[in-house]
Formats: C-alpha cells, sequence, structure tokens
C-alpha cells in the first residue's frame, strides 16, 4: 500500500505571493525523506501540498504537478477529501480531538469513511493501530479516558495512531517532536523507524540530528534571496547530504555556519 | 445579564509590594471598584424597587387584579404566555442562527460572509417597534394563509388546533421575536465557531473529513458552551421583548398551547405596556407584581446559562 509520490515544477501560492518555486522530486515508496531548511523557507508548505492541505488556506493555490502511484493529486477531477483518506497527515503540536476518548479518537478516520463498524472489528483497529504508535501498553486499560489526559508525547503517538488507523498509502508529518521533549522525541523516532516498512514518509524537521537519524533521503530548502520564494537547493541520500553534499549552501546549513 | 457578570469579576486588587502604592494603580483599581458596585447597587435598587411595590398587590383581586381572582391567577397565564412566545422564538431562530453563523464562518468566500454578517447586525439595529408594525401590517397577512393549512391539515396535533380566524397569534409574535433574537445568537455563534482553534479543524481535514465532518468533529464539541450561552442570551431577549409582542398579539389572556387560534395567552412586559398608562392605584401594583416576576425569570435563566457554559468549559 505504500505509494511513491513525483513532484514536478511545483509553484506554491499564497495569494499572489509565490511562497515556494520549482520544486522537482521523487519521493520513494517505503522510506523516510526528511525535508531541512531555515524558517520560512517552504518546507511545511510543501510537505501540505502533498495531502492538499494547503488550499484550505484561504487563496492558496498549487500550480504543477505532484503524482502519487501514477494519479495527478491536483487533477480536476480528483475530490481533496479522498486525497486525504489516502494521505494521513501528523502536525506539528498534538492534536487529540478534545472531546473525544483515546479510542475514539483512533477511529475518528474509520468513522468518517462512514461504514458501520462492528464492536470487535472496531477493537482491533484502536488495538493494532496503538500497538503500531507503540502507545497500547500505556493506554490499554484507560482507553475509555479523554485523550486530552495523555502527556504531550503520547497525545503525539494518538495522533499518529489515529492517523495510521485508515491505513493510509503515505504519512506526512510536520515537525513531529518540535513540542516534544528528548525522551518523547526518542519514542516517535524508533516509532518512524518501525513505520518505514508500511508506509512511504515525508518527515519536515528543524532539527537536523534528527533529519539524520530517521531518514533515508532528505531534501534541503532555503530561499532564493530574502524577499525571493523559496526553492529545493539540493534533494540527496541523508549520508551523502550529512557527509558530501553537492551544494555549497547545504554544506554551510547543515555545518551550522549559516541559518 | 450584567448581573451574573459583576458577582463574578469584583476587581481583585493587584498584589504590589507593600508600602508601594501608585498613583495610576490606585486610580484605577478605586474606580473599578466603584464601577461594580454601582452596577450592583443599581441591581439591589432595582429588586428592593420591584418587591416593595409589587407587596400591596398580593392581597388584589377581581377588578384590581383585572378580572382575576388574586394576583398569582393574573400573572401566571402571562407568564405562559412569555415562556411560550420565547420558546416558540427559539425553536425558530436557533437552528437558523447556527446555520447562518455556519455559513459565514466557514462555508462562505470571504466577502460574501462579512456582507451577511453586517446584513445579520444590522437586523439588530431595526426598532423593536418596527418589527412590532412589521408582524402586525405584513407578517399577519403572509401567514394566514399558511395557519389556515395548517389548521386544516395537521389540526389533530393540539399546537395548531385552530379554529383560524386571525394572523396574529402567538406563533406569529414567536416569528418575529425569533427574527429579533437572531442578531445576537448568530453574532455569538459566529464568534465561537471562528474561535475553534486551526489545530483541530485541520485534524479532522487531514483525515479525511468533508467541510460538514469537520464541524461536527472539531468545531461542535469545540463550541457547545458558547452556542449554549448565545441561545440563552437569544432567550433573554425574547423573554424580556414588549413592544412588538403588544403590537403584534391579538391577545385574550387564557392558557392554551394552540398557536394559531384567536385566543392567545399574552405576555407579562406586553401586557404591563397595554395597561400601564391607564392603571391606578392596586392596579399599578399588579402590573409591577408581573413585573418582579419577569425579573426573576429573566435572572434564573441569565443565571442558568452562565452556569451551563461554565460546566461546558470545565469539561472542556
Amino acid at each position: 500500500m505504500a505509494k511513491s509520490i513525483d513532484i514536478s515544477d511545483v509553484n506554491i501560492y499564497y495569494g499572489d505571493f509565490l511562497a515556494v518555486q520549482g520544486v522537482n522530486m521523487t519521493v520513494k515508496a517505503r522510506q523516510v525523506t526528511a525535508f531541512i531548511g531555515p524558517s520560512g523557507c517552504g518546507k511545511s508548505t510543501v510537505l501540505r501540498t502533498l495531502n492538499r492541505m494547503h488550499e484550505v488556506i484561504p487563496g492558496a493555490r498549487v500550480e504543477g504537478k505532484v503524482v502519487v502511484d501514477g494519479q495527478s493529486l491536483y487533477d480536476p477531477s480528483v475530490d481533496p477529501v479522498a486525497v486525504r483518506r489516502q494521505i494521513g497527515m501528523v502536525f506539528q503540536r498534538p492534536n487529540p480531538f478534545p472531546t473525544m476518548s483515546i479510542y475514539d479518537n483512533v477511529l475518528a478516520g474509520n468513522k468518517l469513511n462512514a461504514k458501520k463498524m462492528k464492536k470487535d472489528e472496531a477493537d482491533s483497529i484502536v488495538e493494532k493501530s496503538l500497538k503500531g504508535a507503540n502507545l497500547w501498553n500505556e493506554v490499554k486499560d484507560r482507553l475509555a479516558k479523554p485523550g486530552m489526559g495523555l502527556s504531550g508525547g503520547q497525545q503525539q503517538r494518538l495522533c499518529i495512531a489515529r492517523a495510521i488507523a485508515v491505513e493510509p498509502q503515505v504519512l506526512l508529518m510536520d515537525e513531529p517532536c518540535s513540542a516534544l521533549d528528548p525522551i518523547s522525541t526518542s519514542a516517535i523516532e524508533d516509532l518512524i523507524h518501525e513505520l518505514k516498512s508500511d508506509y512511504t514518509i515525508v518527515i519536515v524537521t528543524h532539527n537536523m540530528q534528527q533529519a539524520a537519524r530517521v531518514s533515508d533521503e532528505t531534501g534541503f530548502f532555503n530561499l532564493k534571496a530574502t524577499g525571493e520564494p523559496g526553492q529545493l537547493v539540493e534533494f540527496n541520500s541523508t549520508t551523502k547530504m550529512f557527509s558530501n553534499p553537492d551544494e555549497p549552501a547545504t554544506e554551510a546549513y547543515i555545518s551550522g555556519r549559516f541559518g | 445579564m450584567s448581573t451574573t457578570e459583576t458577582e463574578r469579576t469584583p476587581p481583585r486588587e493587584p498584589e504590589a509590594p507593600r508600602g508601594v502604592s501608585r498613583r495610576g494603580d490606585t486610580i484605577f483599581a478605586g474606580l473599578a471598584k466603584g464601577s461594580g458596585l454601582f452596577i450592583m447597587l443599581a441591581l439591589a435598587g432595582v429588586a428592593l424597587f420591584l418587591v416593595l411595590q409589587s407587596l400591596p398587590a398580593i392581597g388584589a383581586s377581581g377588578e384590581n387584579a383585572y378580572g382575576a381572582d388574586n394576583i398569582v391567577l393574573y400573572i401566571w397565564p402571562l407568564l405562559f404566555g412569555t415562556v411560550l412566545a420565547a420558546i416558540i422564538a427559539l425553536v425558530i431562530a436557533t437552528p437558523l442562527a447556527i446555520g447562518v453563523a455556519l455559513v459565514i464562518s466557514v462555508y462562505a468566500p470571504r466577502r460574501i460572509a462579512r456582507l451577511l454578517g453586517y446584513l445579520i447586525d444590522l437586523l439588530a439595529a431595526v426598532p423593536s417597534v418596527v418589527y412590532g408594525l412589521w408582524g402586525r401590517e405584513t407578517l399577519q397577512s403572509w401567514v394566514f394563509p399558511i395557519y389556515q393549512w395548517l389548521a386544516d391539515n395537521l389540526g389533530w396535533i393540539p399546537l395548531f388546533a385552530g379554529p383560524v380566524t386571525t394572523g396574529r397569534t402567538i406563533l406569529t409574535a414567536g416569528i418575529v421575536l425569533a427574527v429579533m433574537a437572531l442578531p445576537i445568537i448568530t453574532a455569538l455563534c459566529r464568534e465561537v465557531f471562528a474561535q475553534t482553534p486551526t489545530m483541530h479543524k485541520e485534524a479532522a481535514l487531514a483525515l479525511g473529513a468533508t467541510r460538514w465532518e469537520m464541524i461536527k468533529m472539531a468545531v461542535f464539541p469545540y463550541s457547545r458552551s458558547g452556542v449554549t450561552s448565545a441561545i440563552l442570551l437569544g432567550l433573554g431577549r425574547a423573554l424580556g421583548e414588549t413592544m412588538a409582542v403588544a403590537l403584534v398579539l391579538s391577545a385574550s389572556g387564557v392558557i392554551t398551547i394552540n398557536l394559531i387560534s384567536s385566543q392567545n395567552p399574552s405576555t407579562i412586559a406586553a401586557s404591563i405596556a397595554l395597561n400601564y398608562a391607564n392603571a391606578s392605584g392596586i392596579k399599578t401594583n399588579v402590573l409591577i407584581a408581573g413585573g418582579l416576576v419577569l425579573f426573576v425569570v429573566t435572572f434564573a435563566v441569565n443565571f442558568l446559562g452562565r452556569w451551563l457554559a461554565a460546566r461546558g468549559q470545565a469539561k472542556g
């Protein structure tokens, strides 16, 4: 079920403002791809075009092609709602639904698909997803409690469980650890390694060590110049990016001489 | 509504280090304390006036109590009419207001949403006398054929028993009140809906929720307590409204749930407005006793609203 994503000549706008220009890359299936770069260079913006969450913001639009497994996401016949059901997303701040229990939070996406689920079927989805998110042992005795009662790291893993409960083709993560402490971060990173065998994962991160630890390939984004749109500077295997990058700009950013 | 507000916000003194007093702080604290106290005193004064003036009415009967045997029998039908009209108004206004607020805050493109918002706010600027005249002259002739149809086809429901001889019924008054309560409910709902955190809305959308599903998953649970307050504030407006009801309703002071006959219960506020100019002696006290009852009911509704809202927030 994991799919690859081809991005070609993508320009992303907020109203008349061109935020990101000319992105070309291929995100491979069953690999972790990391986006790094300074704040405001468009990494999250690019990530959000991959499941059409970008256009939720009024005036935002995308030019170019994003193709998942031969299907162009921005084809006029494609329903953005259907895209988002195939491509899950985890956000910067954990966002479980505050009024729902842990159990209902995990099933939130499945319930949208409107199928009537049997109780045991629902139970097994919840167990499988929570196990997949390494949260099962911590919450199995309190599934009926509200999701907001968990710690930040647990909430984020609950959100991951919610995202994988619908078995998406791709999992997008927008700085999933930036609001978490180091121990929770390490738990999420371990989880990313495990999820890789089933899902294509794209992760935006500010933490370069994290990118080096979890990803197979890395894209470095930067602004062309102050006031100019963001662009993809270099896209290479993570090992190469962190040892011997092609672009001097990447080298400068990674070694901390800039940004 | 300001009553419960004042109880909740007695100005708290800033924890300045002892011995240090700044003139600005002192003046502001005094001003805030003074205003809080003033509102409390004004409220207490109103309550005191109502109680004292109502006392002589306790023994009133017959002619003095507008034909009722005692004061309770006089006020009870009016209270019934007041609550009935307000409930009709809310039953109509609430779904409409929530719908309009959703259109404005979620569905409509920004420019149209803003225009619609202005239009709804304008409804609040129309004087209630104008609503009364509109209900009496225009609305009643529109709804008259509808009432006839209701009586003919749904007459077996006690609400629509008829017979229909006029459009100026309690249902018409309820509709007018609904239009008047609409702006405040819409405005508050709109604010609450717009405050739903983006992260919850995006959580729903990213799972593949349609806009309506997003509203159900993220917006409604978040705004439940705010919407409750909005409805109860609308109820407060509908309960106390005077002129519109006085003009629209052809009242005869009965207690009935038949919404479309010519025999309609009146409301407390309308009855005071219609009778006070000609009242003298004990009759004045009887009318003021009605006012006291309305005061207590409105107070209770607002109190309930605040309580529900606070409880909803605690659940969060």
